[in-house]
């Protein structure tokens, strides 16, 4: 009687994906919320959409479905453009202000 | 010949004079305006006496002509835009376009120095257009379209000069009296089409004739609503109050719409509509009585007027009655013969009266005229046509076709009925010649009684159509009511009268005899005696207040319709309805929202942050909402921490 090693691959199950993904957006949301530096809510939103990213390929894994992963793609795109714009307006606010806290630059006028 | 008449080219050439001349007239040269006016109604009319020749020679009628088919869909009613053309629209078509013509070529002089030249004559255009359309319309619906459309031209041309209060007052009331009969013509309309299915006037008539027996009940009731459309229109008791105000318009406009063509619709909707009046004796002798009524009624108020063109006013009202007399017994081609005859004469009338009105600058008041036979010859003479016309003096026009009317109410009243018609009528006869005669020896006659005024004879644009009118005022009558009975009868179904020759003879003696008599009075109390008047003023004070007042029926509406309509309005609509209510809940709404604004503007911060804060509690409130039927097990579902 051989026998044989079934290596048994459990699988992490898909609670736990949005798990990470709920507490990797309510970290985004807290960040966004009480932090006064400019970068810091930047990234924090970033990490928003990232949460939400992740909970897009749990479920595209899940329901064998291509769909999920491809508003991956348009997410990270559409992040990727937003990182370049809003960085260079962070950048601007500095050069014009010399300070990147937001309760400093309230006003639309200078 | 093909065949075909081209009759949807006769309302549509004045629709595009109106377009133009509406659209572009303030930017044209006048005599461009002119030309655009009088070519567009010289073509319907020729179109007209087109179709009027190829009917006698092959074209059969009634002639239809469908247009769009069909122009109003709406489940089981089906509504043609058709056109029809039968004898008696020809008649009316002749009358309406001819005549019509003649008052453009007329008005051109008449206008010629007034403000708004071209506003005039496109809604002079615009008249034509809906007055074609309502004569030659095939179904009742497209008539009241003509019908409200004639009402609202009538409108705007009284209040012509709208910057004088009195012409838009006139204007307006003219708008709700009609309106009022209007309501009549419209409940009329729909009882047909509940009745019958249909507004076609052929398939009516059809249906009538399948059913000989029917008459009365629902037909009366119909025939009563539609007539009381028509006093609206054609000015009779009680509604005719409008007409006399509606001189305030310019003398052509009395003379083409409230004269010879627009005031006749009523008679001529009854004369198209005569298989359904035929079928209610009842709503006949009432159509006989109160146009009886109106013939005296108006011509007692017209002894006394002393504005020229308000007796000519009452005149036509009076007229007006005896064509519903002749209606009402049935004699419809004598009513339309005068209705024919009477646009000649009382166009006629108002023009000359311009023609008097203009030369002396616009004195309307006889009391101030005298003595302008030497000074304006051509205008006394046709003037002096239509007042023999009028009168019923052999040959005149008028004498042929009001002889008619009289003759066959005498001859078909119900039992002694016809001869107290005929009575009526005779009277009115004796006071028309002498009214008419008053005012022709008021204006003409005696020596000027105002002698700073220097009158000068009108130009050849207003004689010429006044020359023409003369002629037809003394000709038109010669057809004889045989000839004109004959042609009309296959369209108006009305039987030719029995009686003798002898009796037709004595009748028109006596008719005859009477307007002599009138002349007569009239030149003993306004030539040879002229204290009579004052005298008969001074013995009966009362009588003459109750005639110049116009019997106070003014007054009567004034008090017994208007005034609690106002106060209605002003008490219950305005103080009750609209302050209270209305306003009161606009009030109430603006304090609620007022107030919580005032709570609510305690959260609008202005700190991006705490908005963003409230955005994601938003967000999670809604997660809550939706997630709540798995989360609390609801639907079924149960989501473990362990996963599945």
């Amino acid at each position: 009687m051989n026998s044989t090693v079934q290596i048994v691959q459990q699988e992490i199950p898909l609670t736990w994906y949005l798990l990470l993904s709920a507490v990797l957006f309510c970290l985004g949301i807290v960040g966004f919320l009480i932090k006064r530096n400019l970068i810091t809510m930047f990234m924090s939103i970033e990490l928003m959409l990232n949460a939400v990213n992740l909970s897009f390929v749990t479920f595209a894994h899940q329901w064998h479905e291509v769909k999920g992963q491809i508003f991956v793609f348009f997410v990270m795109m559409v992040a990727a453009a937003e990182a370049a714009v809003g960085l260079a307006i962070i950048i601007a606010v500095f050069r014009a202000r010399a300070t990147l806290a937001v309760d400093r630059i309230d006003l639309m006028k200078l | 010949m093909n065949g075909h008449l081209h009759l949807w080219l006769v309302p549509l050439l004045p629709f595009t004079g109106f377009l133009i001349n509406g659209i572009l007239g303030r930017r044209m040269p006048k005599a461009a305006v002119t030309a655009v006016a009088l070519l567009t109604t010289f073509a319907s009319f020729a179109v007209v006496l087109n179709a009027t020749i190829a009917s006698t020679s092959g074209v059969p009628l009634p002639y239809t002509e469908i247009c769009s088919r069909p122009w109003i869909n709406a489940g089981s009613l089906q509504i043609d835009f058709s056109f029809v053309l039968d004898q008696l629209a020809i008649v009316m078509l002749l009358v309406v376009t001819g005549v019509g013509f003649l008052i453009h070529i007329y008005s051109v002089g008449y206008m010629h120095d007034e403000e708004g030249y071209w506003r005039f004559f496109s809604y002079m255009n615009l008249f034509m257009f809906f007055m074609t359309v309502l004569v030659l319309a095939g179904n009742a619906l497209l008539m009241f379209v003509g019908w409200e459309g004639v009402g609202l031209t009538s409108y705007l041309l009284i209040g012509y000069y709208f910057k004088k209060s009195s012409a838009a007052d006139a204007g307006k009331k003219a708008f709700i009296v009609n309106r009022i009969g209007d309501f009549g013509f419209l409940i009329g309309l729909f009882l047909l089409l509940a009745t019958f299915g249909t507004l076609t006037f052929s398939e009516i008539a059809a249906k009538l004739a399948a059913n000989p027996a029917w008459s009365g009940g629902i037909l009366t009731t119909i025939a009563l609503c539609l007539f009381f459309g028509a006093t609206g229109k054609s000015a009779q008791l009680p509604l005719y109050v409008w007409l006399p105000d509606a001189m305030e318009g310019p003398t052509p406009v009395s003379a083409l719409i409230h004269a010879a063509t627009m005031v006749t619709a009523g008679v001529y909707m009854v004369a198209r509509m005569h298989f359904l009046f035929d079928r209610s004796l009842f709503a006949l002798n009432l159509i006989a009585i109160v146009g009886a009524a109106t013939a005296l009624f108006a011509a007692l108020i017209a002894l006394v007027q002393n504005d020229i063109k308000r007796v000519l006013a009452y005149s036509t009202v009076s007229q007006l009655g005896y064509m519903f007399l002749g209606c009402g017994v049935t004699a419809y081609s004598a009513a339309i013969f005068h209705l024919m005859t009477h646009a000649f004469f009382k166009a006629l009338f108002f023009l000359a009266a311009g023609s008097v009105i203009h030369a002396l600058g616009g004195e309307q008041d006889l009391r101030k005229m005298g003595g302008l036979r030497k000074k304006i010859p051509i205008t006394f003479w046709t003037m002096t046509i239509p007042v023999l016309a009028i009168s019923g003096i052999p040959p005149f026009a008028g004498f042929f076709s009001k002889d008619a009317i009289l003759y066959e109410d005498f001859l078909r009243g119900s039992g002694p009925g016809g001869e107290i018609l005929w009575f009526v009528g005779i009277v009115t006869a004796m006071l028309t010649a002498l009214y008419m005669c008053r005012l022709w020896y008021m204006t003409f006659m005696g020596e000027s009684r105002s002698p700073g005024l220097h009158p000068h004879e009108s130009n050849w644009t207003m004689l010429g159509p006044l020359v023409i009118l003369a002629l037809l005022s003394t000709v038109g009558g010669w057809f004889g009511i045989d000839r004109v009975g004959a042609y009309l009868r296959p369209a108006d179904g009305s039987i030719p009268e029995g009686g003798s020759w002898q009796l037709e003879i004595i009748l028109s003696a006596v008719a005859v005899a009477v307007a002599l008599i009138g002349w007569y009075l009239a030149d003993r109390f306004y030539r040879r005696q002229p204290g009579i008047p004052g005298q008969f003023v001074a013995k009966f004070p009362v009588i003459y207040k109750v005639l110049s007042n116009k019997f106070f029926v003014d007054e009567i509406y004034g008090f017994t319709f208007v005034k609690p309509l106002l106060a209605g309005s002003k008490y219950l609509l305005e103080w009750v309805v609209d302050v209270g209510i209305l306003g009161g809940s606009a009030w109430l709404l603006g304090g609620i929202a007022t107030l919580g604004g005032a709570v609510l503007q305690r959260w609008q911060s202005g700190n991006l942050r705490s908005y963003a804060a409230w955005l994601a509690v938003g967000a999670a409130v809604l997660l809550l909402f939706v997630l709540a039927p798995y989360m609390f097990g609801a639907a079924g579902i149960n989501i473990t921490w362990a996963g599945h």
